[in-house]
């Protein structure tokens, strides 16, 4: 996995473009005050803060912070902080370079929650084969024991690099077992735990705004993005573009916009937003803002920060078939739909790719979408779903060619998408 | 108003399959041998079936759970 730690493309400026040492820091963010309100407590204020700044998760979820910081203050308090810089997406770079120039002010969101539930320590979970990461990260923790500034413990920790090894449930599990496998959750608000006490997964770019929203109270974020999904958020931009990186931008930016930042090189004929388990998106929708309201209407999501570009000289029904192999490869082998079914979708996919497929495989596609959809312990097989859903209906005159056994000529060249390895069709 | 639902716990199943062939009118299997639950309530007259099929799954993978009616 190559670690990108050019500095930030963009337009905006809150959580990228500012001194990465702590002196640098504290001058540009001030001390690790709380912003107050009239006649409340320092708690009572973070909680209003961050219930009125209406920020959302940033690691794919997109769930109110505010609600998952209310389960975890009702499980009891106590407990550990987790930071979730897995980052386990190929096409993302987000938190790698969120800890690489701006450490201090996510280690910051975590003692500002890690206070508020009563957490005794914080854990920074990176992957191993990070070490660039994980060195900027430990500097900035070694400037702030100096400093005698952070209050709660501050640690790292490296789980393996797999891409299911953030899903909150495997990485809580991780710490109990050392196995980063998802648990099965018939209630997804039981609150989490790490041993039997309570564990607060938070992305590490949710952390990094909470850290501002504390200190400033919710305005200054709200000036960004929508009135229904206000902030700035980081996306990755890759593909076939001049400049892949990742940028800042307002919440609610066209998708259009997000692209062009990053100078595509060629027409673009789709965009995979969201991640490998995202959803692609077609010319006539290009101007979609980029906010889980606006994408849930043409039946995408934010995801993860993620956004790939297709130029018309790729063939989307390989690189999808790509897509869906690689996460096929990366269940992590414990429900038996997602086991079985995604490498059998993958193997339709990659039939159709090559110009092989037909009526009967294509049936049989759909029923095994239908069928995989939403029978995992966690979202993994309905990520690989939605992608190969929206790959049929964006494509949809490549893969009636490809069906008669005429692909595309494009199919065969190599990808322009990121894979930790190469995948074959 | 809430109904039972069966839940199949995705990590425990090992397509045993029994459930299937002890309550067919709500639980069908996959191409790959495992359950599909019928998403609707379960009628009363299949709960005896239902309790059944939960203790005899030999991973203990079956649980009748309440849910909000949506």
């Amino acid at each position: 996995m190559t670690t990108n730690t050019a500095p930030p493309l963009g337009s905006v400026h809150q959580l990228l473009g500012h001194p990465t040492d702590l002196e640098g820091h504290l001058d540009a963010h001030g001390p690790l005050n709380v912003a107050l309100y009239p006649n409340c407590s320092w708690e009572q204020s973070l909680v209003t803060s961050v219930e009125a700044s209406g920020l959302t998760g940033r690691g794919g979820g997109a769930f109110p912070a505010s609600i998952k910081l209310a389960l975890a203050r009702s499980a009891g308090g106590g407990g550990t902080l987790v930071v979730n810089a897995m980052e386990g997406e190929p096409a993302s770079d987000k938190d790698k370079v969120l800890l690489t120039w701006a450490p201090h002010l996510v280690l910051d969101g975590a003692q500002y929650l890690a206070a508020l539930c009563g957490a005794d320590r914080i854990v920074v979970c990176i992957p191993i084969g990070r070490d660039a990461v994980a060195a900027a990260v430990s500097h900035a923790m070694g400037e702030r024991t100096g400093h005698r500034y952070a209050r709660v413990r501050e640690e790292i920790v490296r789980p393996s690099d797999r891409f299911i090894a953030g899903e909150e449930s495997a990485l809580a599990n991780w710490f109990d077992s050392g196995l980063s496998v998802p648990v099965f959750r018939p209630d997804k608000g039981t609150p989490l735990r790490i041993g039997k006490r309570p564990a607060l997964v938070h992305n590490a770019e949710t952390l990094a705004h909470v850290a501002l929203i504390a200190r400033h109270g919710p305005g200054p974020f709200r000036i960004h993005g929508m009135t229904e999904e206000p902030g700035t958020c980081l996306v990755t931009i890759s593909g076939g573009v001049a400049h892949p990186g990742v940028v800042e931008v307002d919440r609610g930016t066209p998708l259009s916009d997000i692209a062009m930042l990053s100078q595509p090189v060629e027409p673009v004929q789709a965009l995979l937003v969201g991640g490998y388990g995202g959803t692609w998106v077609g010319p006539g929708h290009f101007g979609t803002p980029y906010a889980s309201i606006s994408l849930r209407t043409i039946g995408a999501a934010a995801g993860v920060g993620v956004i790939v570009v297709l130029g018309e000289g790729s063939c989307g029904v390989a690189e999808s078939a790509r897509i869906a192999r690689y996460l096929a490869d990366q269940s992590s082998g414990q429900c038996g739909p997602c086991v079985n079914g995604l490498p059998a979708i993958a193997d339709d996919l990659a039939r159709l790719a090559r110009g092989q497929g037909d009526g009967v495989s294509m049936a049989r596609l759909h029923r095994r979408l239908r069928d995989v959809n939403g029978r995992g312990a966690c979202r993994h097989p309905d990520g690989a779903v939605g992608l190969v859903r929206s790959a049929l209906a964006v494509f949809a005159a490549d893969i009636a060619a490809h069906g008669r056994g005429e692909p595309c000529p494009n199919w065969a060249k190599p990808t322009s998408f990121r894979f930790p390895r190469p995948i074959g069709l | 108003m809430s109904a039972l639902r069966i839940t199949i716990d995705p990590v425990a199943c090992e397509a045993y399959g029994y459930c299937a062939e002890l309550l067919p009118e709500a639980i069908s299997l996959d191409e790959w041998g495992y359950p599909m639950v019928d998403d609707r309530p379960l009628p009363a007259e299949l709960m005896a079936l239902a309790k059944r099929a939960a203790r005899d799954c030999p991973k203990r993978a079956i649980a009748l759970r309440e849910t909000k009616n949506r």
